[in-house]
Protein backbone atom coordinates (compact mmCIF):
# COMPACT_ATOMS: atom_id res chain seq x y z
CA UNK A 1 0.00 0.00 0.00
CA UNK A 2 2.81 2.60 0.60
CA UNK A 3 2.57 5.55 1.49
CA UNK A 4 -1.45 5.60 -0.35
CA UNK A 5 -2.58 6.56 3.42
CA UNK A 6 -1.17 10.11 2.94
CA UNK A 7 -3.02 10.69 -0.39
CA UNK A 8 -6.46 11.10 0.88
CA UNK A 9 -7.37 14.38 2.85
CA UNK A 10 -10.15 13.06 4.16
CA UNK A 11 -11.34 9.00 5.25
CA UNK A 12 -12.29 7.21 2.70
CA UNK A 13 -13.14 3.65 1.41
CA UNK A 14 -12.01 1.01 -0.74
CA UNK A 15 -14.04 -1.08 -2.38
CA UNK A 16 -12.83 -4.63 -3.39
CA UNK A 17 -14.06 -8.20 -3.11
CA UNK A 18 -14.14 -10.57 -0.03
CA UNK A 19 -12.17 -12.93 -2.30
CA UNK A 20 -9.35 -10.50 -3.68
CA UNK A 21 -8.90 -9.26 0.22
CA UNK A 22 -8.92 -12.59 1.56
CA UNK A 23 -6.41 -13.39 -1.16
CA UNK A 24 -4.07 -10.38 -0.76
CA UNK A 25 -3.93 -10.99 2.74
CA UNK A 26 -3.38 -14.02 2.97
CA UNK A 27 -0.56 -14.39 -0.32
CA UNK A 28 1.23 -11.45 1.70
CA UNK A 29 2.15 -13.57 4.95
CA UNK A 30 2.27 -16.99 4.26
CA UNK A 31 4.76 -18.25 7.44
CA UNK A 32 6.68 -21.36 6.58
CA UNK A 33 7.21 -24.10 8.93
CA UNK A 34 10.86 -24.72 9.48
CA UNK A 35 11.62 -27.80 7.72
CA UNK A 36 14.82 -28.66 6.74
CA UNK A 37 15.94 -31.77 5.79
CA UNK A 38 19.11 -32.01 3.88
CA UNK A 39 21.14 -29.85 1.93
CA UNK A 40 18.07 -27.92 0.71
CA UNK A 41 17.82 -26.67 3.89
CA UNK A 42 20.54 -24.78 3.51
CA UNK A 43 19.67 -23.02 0.58
CA UNK A 44 15.57 -22.63 2.41
CA UNK A 45 18.07 -20.97 5.38
CA UNK A 46 20.09 -18.88 2.96
CA UNK A 47 16.81 -17.74 1.22
CA UNK A 48 15.76 -16.91 4.48
CA UNK A 49 18.73 -14.42 5.59
CA UNK A 50 19.79 -11.18 4.38
CA UNK A 51 20.71 -11.23 1.03
CA UNK A 52 18.01 -13.17 -0.47
CA UNK A 53 15.53 -11.81 2.15
CA UNK A 54 12.33 -14.13 2.29
CA UNK A 55 10.59 -11.91 4.64
CA UNK A 56 9.89 -9.31 2.18
CA UNK A 57 7.34 -11.50 0.86
CA UNK A 58 6.10 -12.07 3.94
CA UNK A 59 7.46 -15.26 4.87
CA UNK A 60 8.70 -16.18 8.12
CA UNK A 61 9.65 -19.06 9.46
CA UNK A 62 7.66 -20.74 12.46
CA UNK A 63 8.91 -23.63 15.01
CA UNK A 64 5.07 -24.74 15.01
CA UNK A 65 3.19 -25.83 12.38
CA UNK A 66 -0.43 -24.46 14.17
CA UNK A 67 1.56 -20.85 13.90
CA UNK A 68 2.01 -21.96 9.69
CA UNK A 69 0.30 -21.35 6.72
CA UNK A 70 3.13 -23.23 4.56
CA UNK A 71 5.58 -26.30 4.81
CA UNK A 72 8.47 -26.06 2.46
CA UNK A 73 9.79 -29.95 2.60
CA UNK A 74 13.17 -28.84 1.66
CA UNK A 75 15.39 -32.57 1.33
CA UNK A 76 15.40 -36.03 0.76
CA UNK A 77 11.99 -37.32 2.62
CA UNK A 78 12.50 -40.83 4.48
CA UNK A 79 10.18 -43.64 4.47
CA UNK A 80 10.47 -42.97 8.12
CA UNK A 81 10.14 -39.10 7.97
CA UNK A 82 7.38 -39.24 5.63
CA UNK A 83 4.72 -40.54 8.19
CA UNK A 84 6.22 -37.11 10.19
CA UNK A 85 5.30 -34.87 7.63
CA UNK A 86 2.02 -36.54 7.10
CA UNK A 87 1.79 -35.75 10.97
CA UNK A 88 2.61 -32.26 10.55
CA UNK A 89 0.99 -31.39 7.67
CA UNK A 90 -2.23 -32.41 9.37
CA UNK A 91 -1.49 -29.91 12.50
CA UNK A 92 -1.23 -27.15 10.56
CA UNK A 93 -4.42 -24.88 10.31
CA UNK A 94 -6.47 -24.72 6.97
CA UNK A 95 -5.50 -23.01 4.41
CA UNK A 96 -2.73 -24.74 4.27
CA UNK A 97 -0.22 -25.22 0.96
CA UNK A 98 2.94 -27.39 0.47
CA UNK A 99 6.16 -26.21 -1.65
CA UNK A 100 8.15 -29.23 -2.76
CA UNK A 101 12.05 -28.18 -3.00
CA UNK A 102 14.37 -29.92 -4.65
CA UNK A 103 14.64 -33.04 -6.91
CA UNK A 104 14.41 -35.42 -3.43
CA UNK A 105 11.83 -34.38 -2.37
CA UNK A 106 9.73 -34.17 -6.30
CA UNK A 107 10.56 -37.22 -7.05
CA UNK A 108 13.40 -38.73 -5.16
CA UNK A 109 16.17 -37.46 -7.04
CA UNK A 110 19.22 -39.04 -6.83
CA UNK A 111 17.66 -42.24 -4.92
CA UNK A 112 15.62 -42.80 -7.20
CA UNK A 113 16.44 -46.40 -8.41
CA UNK A 114 18.50 -47.89 -5.11
CA UNK A 115 17.19 -45.74 -1.93
CA UNK A 116 15.75 -48.19 -0.41
CA UNK A 117 14.39 -45.85 2.36
CA UNK A 118 13.53 -42.94 0.43
CA UNK A 119 9.76 -42.24 -0.56
CA UNK A 120 9.89 -41.34 -4.16
CA UNK A 121 8.33 -37.64 -4.21
CA UNK A 122 6.37 -36.36 -1.41
CA UNK A 123 3.07 -35.81 -3.18
CA UNK A 124 2.64 -39.63 -2.30
CA UNK A 125 1.94 -38.58 0.79
CA UNK A 126 0.84 -35.08 1.19
CA UNK A 127 -0.52 -32.92 -1.49
CA UNK A 128 1.64 -30.94 -2.84
CA UNK A 129 1.18 -27.16 -4.59
CA UNK A 130 4.67 -26.28 -5.96
CA UNK A 131 7.32 -28.21 -7.31
CA UNK A 132 10.78 -26.56 -7.48
CA UNK A 133 13.36 -28.08 -9.69
CA UNK A 134 17.38 -28.40 -8.81
CA UNK A 135 19.66 -30.34 -6.74
CA UNK A 136 19.37 -28.34 -4.38
CA UNK A 137 17.75 -25.04 -5.57
CA UNK A 138 19.31 -21.75 -5.71
CA UNK A 139 17.45 -19.32 -3.63
CA UNK A 140 16.24 -17.64 -6.56
CA UNK A 141 14.56 -20.56 -7.61
CA UNK A 142 12.75 -21.28 -3.84
CA UNK A 143 12.27 -17.27 -4.45
CA UNK A 144 10.05 -18.17 -7.75
CA UNK A 145 8.10 -21.03 -6.22
CA UNK A 146 6.99 -18.83 -4.11
CA UNK A 147 5.65 -16.35 -6.61
CA UNK A 148 4.36 -18.96 -8.18
CA UNK A 149 2.19 -20.37 -4.60
CA UNK A 150 1.54 -16.47 -4.25
CA UNK A 151 -0.27 -16.35 -7.76
CA UNK A 152 -2.20 -19.48 -7.35
CA UNK A 153 -3.15 -18.09 -3.98
CA UNK A 154 -4.34 -14.96 -5.83
CA UNK A 155 -7.00 -16.61 -8.37
CA UNK A 156 -8.24 -18.64 -5.24
CA UNK A 157 -11.89 -18.01 -4.57
CA UNK A 158 -14.24 -18.75 -0.92
CA UNK A 159 -16.73 -19.70 -3.67
CA UNK A 160 -15.24 -22.81 -4.73
CA UNK A 161 -12.18 -23.44 -2.55
CA UNK A 162 -9.73 -25.64 -4.09
CA UNK A 163 -7.59 -25.86 -0.97
CA UNK A 164 -7.54 -29.64 0.65
CA UNK B 1 54.16 -49.46 18.82
CA UNK B 2 53.66 -52.81 17.81
CA UNK B 3 53.19 -54.82 14.17
CA UNK B 4 50.20 -56.58 13.18
CA UNK B 5 52.59 -59.86 12.73
CA UNK B 6 53.67 -59.00 16.52
CA UNK B 7 50.66 -58.71 17.73
CA UNK B 8 48.99 -62.31 15.71
CA UNK B 9 52.19 -63.93 17.65
CA UNK B 10 50.71 -62.04 21.20
CA UNK B 11 47.00 -63.45 20.36
CA UNK B 12 48.28 -66.88 18.98
CA UNK B 13 50.14 -67.66 22.27
CA UNK B 14 47.29 -66.58 24.59
CA UNK B 15 44.30 -67.90 22.57
CA UNK B 16 45.52 -70.95 20.07
CA UNK B 17 43.23 -72.08 17.38
CA UNK B 18 40.59 -69.55 18.08
CA UNK B 19 42.80 -67.24 16.06
CA UNK B 20 42.17 -68.24 12.51
CA UNK B 21 45.05 -66.19 10.37
CA UNK B 22 46.34 -63.11 9.09
CA UNK B 23 44.40 -62.18 5.63
CA UNK B 24 46.21 -59.65 3.48
CA UNK B 25 43.44 -57.14 2.39
CA UNK B 26 46.01 -54.03 0.93
CA UNK B 27 46.32 -51.35 2.43
CA UNK B 28 45.54 -53.59 5.58
CA UNK B 29 46.13 -56.57 7.07
CA UNK B 30 43.09 -58.55 9.06
CA UNK B 31 43.23 -60.95 11.81
CA UNK B 32 40.70 -63.62 11.41
CA UNK B 33 39.18 -65.18 14.85
CA UNK B 34 36.07 -66.81 15.35
CA UNK B 35 33.06 -65.39 16.97
CA UNK B 36 33.05 -67.19 20.36
CA UNK B 37 36.57 -65.68 21.03
CA UNK B 38 35.56 -62.47 20.28
CA UNK B 39 35.28 -61.09 23.40
CA UNK B 40 37.95 -62.42 25.27
CA UNK B 41 40.02 -61.08 22.78
CA UNK B 42 38.75 -57.59 22.65
CA UNK B 43 39.15 -57.67 26.49
CA UNK B 44 42.70 -58.64 26.15
CA UNK B 45 43.44 -56.02 23.48
CA UNK B 46 42.41 -53.58 25.71
CA UNK B 47 43.86 -54.72 28.73
CA UNK B 48 47.14 -56.12 27.92
CA UNK B 49 49.52 -53.21 28.56
CA UNK B 50 51.52 -53.68 25.88
CA UNK B 51 48.53 -53.39 23.37
CA UNK B 52 46.36 -51.17 25.33
CA UNK B 53 43.40 -50.78 22.20
CA UNK B 54 41.74 -48.15 24.11
CA UNK B 55 39.77 -47.05 20.99
CA UNK B 56 37.08 -48.84 18.59
CA UNK B 57 37.07 -46.78 15.46
CA UNK B 58 35.14 -48.23 13.41
CA UNK B 59 33.19 -51.76 13.33
CA UNK B 60 31.12 -52.28 9.87
CA UNK B 61 28.96 -55.30 8.97
CA UNK B 62 29.58 -56.87 5.84
CA UNK B 63 27.78 -59.35 3.40
CA UNK B 64 30.39 -61.37 1.69
CA UNK B 65 28.76 -61.93 -1.32
CA UNK B 66 29.24 -65.55 -1.55
CA UNK B 67 26.01 -66.16 -0.81
CA UNK B 68 26.93 -67.94 2.75
CA UNK B 69 28.76 -65.39 5.00
CA UNK B 70 28.33 -62.00 6.72
CA UNK B 71 31.46 -60.54 8.18
CA UNK B 72 32.05 -58.04 10.89
CA UNK B 73 35.27 -55.61 10.72
CA UNK B 74 36.77 -54.11 14.05
CA UNK B 75 39.29 -51.08 13.42
CA UNK B 76 40.95 -50.36 16.32
CA UNK B 77 43.80 -48.40 17.39
CA UNK B 78 45.88 -47.17 20.99
CA UNK B 79 45.74 -43.71 21.30
CA UNK B 80 48.94 -43.68 23.72
CA UNK B 81 50.90 -46.51 21.76
CA UNK B 82 49.65 -45.44 18.31
CA UNK B 83 49.12 -48.77 16.29
CA UNK B 84 45.86 -49.95 14.98
CA UNK B 85 44.63 -53.53 14.21
CA UNK B 86 42.03 -54.64 12.20
CA UNK B 87 40.04 -57.37 13.51
CA UNK B 88 37.57 -59.63 11.89
CA UNK B 89 34.65 -62.44 12.06
CA UNK B 90 32.68 -64.33 10.02
CA UNK B 91 29.33 -66.09 10.55
CA UNK B 92 27.41 -68.28 8.93
CA UNK B 93 24.39 -65.54 6.57
CA UNK B 94 21.47 -68.65 8.09
CA UNK B 95 22.55 -67.99 11.48
CA UNK B 96 24.93 -64.54 11.86
CA UNK B 97 24.93 -64.64 15.70
CA UNK B 98 28.37 -62.56 17.47
CA UNK B 99 29.37 -61.59 20.27
CA UNK B 100 28.86 -57.82 21.55
CA UNK B 101 31.72 -56.06 22.21
CA UNK B 102 29.93 -53.24 23.56
CA UNK B 103 31.33 -53.74 27.66
CA UNK B 104 35.02 -53.54 25.86
CA UNK B 105 34.15 -50.40 23.88
CA UNK B 106 31.47 -48.24 24.82
CA UNK B 107 31.11 -46.68 21.27
CA UNK B 108 30.59 -49.56 19.51
CA UNK B 109 26.46 -49.70 21.16
CA UNK B 110 25.58 -47.92 17.85
CA UNK B 111 27.56 -49.95 15.49
CA UNK B 112 26.17 -53.11 16.12
CA UNK B 113 22.33 -51.55 16.08
CA UNK B 114 23.58 -50.18 12.50
CA UNK B 115 25.22 -53.61 11.89
CA UNK B 116 21.71 -55.17 13.10
CA UNK B 117 19.85 -53.05 11.23
CA UNK B 118 21.28 -53.26 7.70
CA UNK B 119 23.08 -56.55 7.65
CA UNK B 120 21.44 -58.36 10.39
CA UNK B 121 24.19 -59.83 11.96
CA UNK B 122 22.96 -60.52 15.96
CA UNK B 123 25.30 -59.67 18.83
CA UNK B 124 24.50 -61.55 21.90
CA UNK B 125 25.13 -59.62 25.11
CA UNK B 126 23.73 -56.46 23.24
CA UNK B 127 21.92 -53.82 25.86
CA UNK B 128 19.57 -52.61 23.48
CA UNK B 129 19.55 -54.05 20.07
CA UNK B 130 16.75 -52.60 17.85
CA UNK B 131 16.70 -50.78 14.31
CA UNK B 132 18.45 -47.27 14.35
CA UNK B 133 18.29 -46.22 10.76
CA UNK B 134 15.47 -47.82 9.22
CA UNK B 135 11.82 -47.76 11.02
CA UNK B 136 11.52 -49.87 14.31
CA UNK B 137 8.14 -51.78 12.86
CA UNK B 138 10.45 -52.18 9.10
CA UNK B 139 9.61 -56.06 8.30
CA UNK B 140 11.02 -56.29 4.70
CA UNK B 141 14.62 -57.30 5.96
CA UNK B 142 18.02 -56.08 6.12
CA UNK B 143 18.79 -53.24 3.26
CA UNK B 144 22.19 -53.79 2.57
CA UNK B 145 22.32 -57.94 1.84
CA UNK B 146 22.73 -58.66 -1.56
CA UNK B 147 19.45 -60.68 -1.78
CA UNK B 148 17.86 -57.74 -0.56
CA UNK B 149 14.31 -57.29 -2.24
CA UNK B 150 12.28 -53.51 -1.63
CA UNK B 151 8.92 -53.89 -0.26
CA UNK B 152 6.36 -52.53 -2.50
CA UNK B 153 4.71 -50.49 0.34
CA UNK B 154 5.59 -49.06 3.61
CA UNK B 155 2.41 -48.35 5.70
CA UNK B 156 0.49 -47.54 2.97
CA UNK B 157 2.95 -45.51 1.12
CA UNK B 158 4.63 -47.34 -2.35
CA UNK B 159 8.14 -47.43 -2.28
CA UNK B 160 9.42 -48.32 -5.62
CA UNK B 161 9.33 -45.39 -8.35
Amino acid sequence: MGLLDKEFSQENIVITSVDDLMNWARLSSLWQVGFGLACCAIEMMATSAAHYDFDRFGVIPRNSPRHSDVIIISGTVTLKMATRIKRIYEQMPDPKYVISMGSCSNCGGPYWEHGYHVLKGMDRVVPVDVYVPGCPPRPEALLEGLLKLQEKIRNESLVSKETV
Amino acid sequence: MKSTEEILELLKGKFGSDIIGLVSAPPEKMIDITPASLYNVAVFLRNNEELDFDNLMLLSGLDDANGSTLSVVYHIESVKEKHKLVLRVTVPKDNPITESVVKVWECANWHEREAFDLIGIKFNNHPNLIRILMPYDWNAGHPLRKDYKNPEFYQGMKVPY
